[in-house]
């Protein structure tokens, strides 16, 4: 019965549901302060959702008997304030499993969110992609959105225009600041050889497996471990634009695209002038998988395109409020996309 | 010099910026490079100007919300900056009343630091021109920095206000005859073919051409506070949409909501109260 039992997950681990803790020094990327739980009780049994994942009859014996229902000073096993309540921070917590029911408990499936492309620069609209996936998901009351991961592309992939990995993923860095959840990662850009999107999503996939921290945590002595949590899908987050692409002769290989579909998953948030659904209509295999695929709707229509950004700041014009203010600096500080390009 | 021939500029955007989104501050960005692009204008300055809540539009939520949070979208511009006189006021207050208000701010302003030795205001600027034209009396180059030294004030607006200015009893003809012709609009949209319509079609518009700017805006960027408003009340991210201070204090504050949307149902707004106010008497 120590409220200072340090928390259940590996603290490290860069998914655990410490790190996407609200930390009150950083803005919060996505609270819903009005879906306040309306008891102590209903936050605890939100917590547990986000924590486990898994059913489970009763509340006192997963935790390890470490909190009644009915105590009000009851804190998140996590917490590192221990004995100090924030009502609000776990109101926020609990509140992003946005779940609708909160007596029963129900499992839902931790979802990686992962987005590859050019990042020439990264701009609000990318950002904004991860923000309508993480909401669509999560409506859908199956998913729980853990984490986000930006993939920048290898400068071998030969695309025009194409500043340095090194700029392009320091500019991702600084764009993400102020995000808890979503984070670069340079491996892909790293890399020799330019890589095929199914082979990120594969090496991605099997960090995300190996570093699970359910492994290490089921060890509480008094519990009886109710078994590993549900195993964490990545899924690849894009635009309607790449979508499309997947039509375009000889740029995907078609044993790709199912292995994308079928073992992965897309995301893929609407944009104007696209037709999501009539493109997997088109293609037998996402058409096969449609289940698979979640079309996100984007309710505020946001055309900033990296090309546009390009253009602007060739010609000396205002990119303000489209792009993070760190990484418009950063453009500053580098001299990157001075002469206008062509397109 | 070589802004001699340039009439300085100052944006003003009146509006309700219930929130203020990154679209707002967008407007300010196209219009000032646009008319600093001409070559005739330099824009020195940038006023948001809140409503007041005595305009009772549905989901107006309080000024001095709507104030803070304009004040924290501007903080990170060096240019931008927010007027309370608006909301402030006790009644709403046409807008043309505000361009007037802003514009004789500036003349007295103007003024103030032509009455103080040339020596003593903006050093550096009028010892040049003391030190360059020598020939010229003190009072030549006095004369000629008032000429210019006055800044302009223009209405920066979006297409859906141009388009206002047809809705019956929404505003007074000579009102709207004030904007165009003594102060000039700037007006930022996407499809210019209409609002290059909406003028040719109205007479006092067409009169006024010259001092209307239409100013494309290539990026579609449809974040319009309501569609904030309305993903505030459905639990979705507005992340990116508005400043993170804004979005933070909108958090903090729990801001909008249903019930909050609901304020001035059934209220008259404002002008369209004021119309028939006037027409009665």
């Amino acid at each position: 019965m120590n409220p200072r039992t340090p928390p259940v997950y590996n603290r490290r681990h860069p998914f655990s549901p410490q790190r996407y803790r609200p930390n009150r020094s950083t803005p919060v990327a996505q609270t819903r302060a009005h879906l306040q739980p309306s008891s102590p009780q209903q936050m605890q049994i939100r917590i547990h959702q986000i924590l486990h994942a898994v059913e489970c009859p009763t509340l006192g014996s997963v935790l390890g008997g470490t909190v009644r229902s009915n105590e009000r000073s009851a804190h998140p096993p996590w917490s590192s304030q221990s004995g100090k309540r924030d009502p609000q921070q776990i109101g926020r917590v609990a509140a992003a499993a946005s779940v609708n029911v909160p007596d029963k408990m129900k499992s839902r499936i931790p979802v990686v969110l992962l987005a590859c492309g050019s990042f020439n620069p990264i701009t609000n609209m990318h950002l904004r992609l991860f923000e309508v996936a993480r909401d669509h998901l999560h409506q859908t009351g199956r998913y729980q959105v853990i984490g986000g991961i930006i993939s920048p592309v290898n400068d071998n992939y030969g695309k025009k225009d194409l500043v340095a990995a090194r700029h392009r993923v320091a500019m991702a860095r600084l764009a993400l600041q102020t995000s808890d959840w979503i984070q670069v990662d340079p491996w892909e850009s790293e890399q020799v050889q330019w890589t095929e999107t199914v082979k990120v999503l594969r090496h991605h996939h099997s960090e995300l497996l190996r570093s699970l921290p359910w492994k290490e945590g089921l060890d509480q002595g008094k519990v009886d471990s109710p078994g590993p949590a549900a195993v964490p899908e990545l899924k690849l987050l894009c635009g309607a634009d790449v979508l499309k692409t997947f039509q375009t002769p000889n740029l995907w290989k078609d044993k790709h695209i199912q292995e994308i579909v079928e073992k992965f998953g897309l995301v893929c948030v609407d944009r104007a002038g696209h037709d999501p659904k009539g493109y997997i209509l088109g293609s037998p295999i996402l058409q096969r998988y449609q289940d698979n695929i979640h079309l996100a709707r984007e309710p505020v229509q946001n055309e900033i395109s990296a090309t546009y950004i390009r253009r602007a700041l060739g010609q000396g014009q205002s990119v303000k409020y489209l792009l993070p203010d760190a990484v418009i600096a950063y453009i500053k500080e580098h001299d990157l996309y001075t002469s206008p390009g062509e397109e | 010099m070589e802004n001699s021939e340039k009439t300085e500029v100052v944006l003003l955007a009146c509006g309700s910026f219930n929130p203020i989104t990154n679209m707002h501050l967008r407007l300010f960005e196209l219009a000032k490079d646009y008319m600093n692009g001409t070559g005739k204008y330099e824009v020195i300055k940038g006023i948001i100007s809140p409503v007041g809540d005595a305009y009772k539009k549905k989901g107006l939520i309080s000024a001095h919300h709507r104030v803070i949070m304009a004040e924290l979208a501007a903080k990170n511009s060096k240019w931008l900056e927010v007027d309370t006189w608006e909301s402030l006021q006790q009644d709403w207050i046409e807008t043309a009343t505000v361009l007037r208000h802003h514009q004789e701010k500036l003349e007295a302003s103007s003024c103030d630091q032509q009455q103080d030795s040339p020596v003593l205001e903006r050093p550096g600027r009028k010892r040049k021109w003391a030190e360059q034209r020598q020939d010229f009396s003190q009072k030549k180059s006095l004369e000629q920095t008032k000429t210019k030294g006055v800044p302009k004030v223009k209405l920066l607006c979006g297409a859906d206000l141009l388009e206002s200015f047809g809705v019956p009893n929404l505003w007074k003809g000579e009102d709207i005859a004030k904007i165009v012709g003594d102060y000039g609009l700037i007006c930022i949209t996407r499809a210019g073919n209409d609002a290059q319509k909406f003028i040719y079609e109205s007479d006092v518009l067409w009169k006024h051409q010259n001092n209307i700017h239409l100013v494309n805006e290539w990026i579609t960027n449809d974040i319009s506070s309501t569609k904030i408003r309305r993903a505030l009340r459905r639990g979705q991210s507005i992340r990116y949409l508005v400043p993170d201070l804004v979005q933070e204090y909108i958090e903090k504050h729990s801001l909008y909501s249903s019930e909050s949307e609901e304020r001035n149902v059934g209220v008259i707004l404002a002008p369209l109260q004021r119309k028939t106010a006037e027409a009665d008497t």
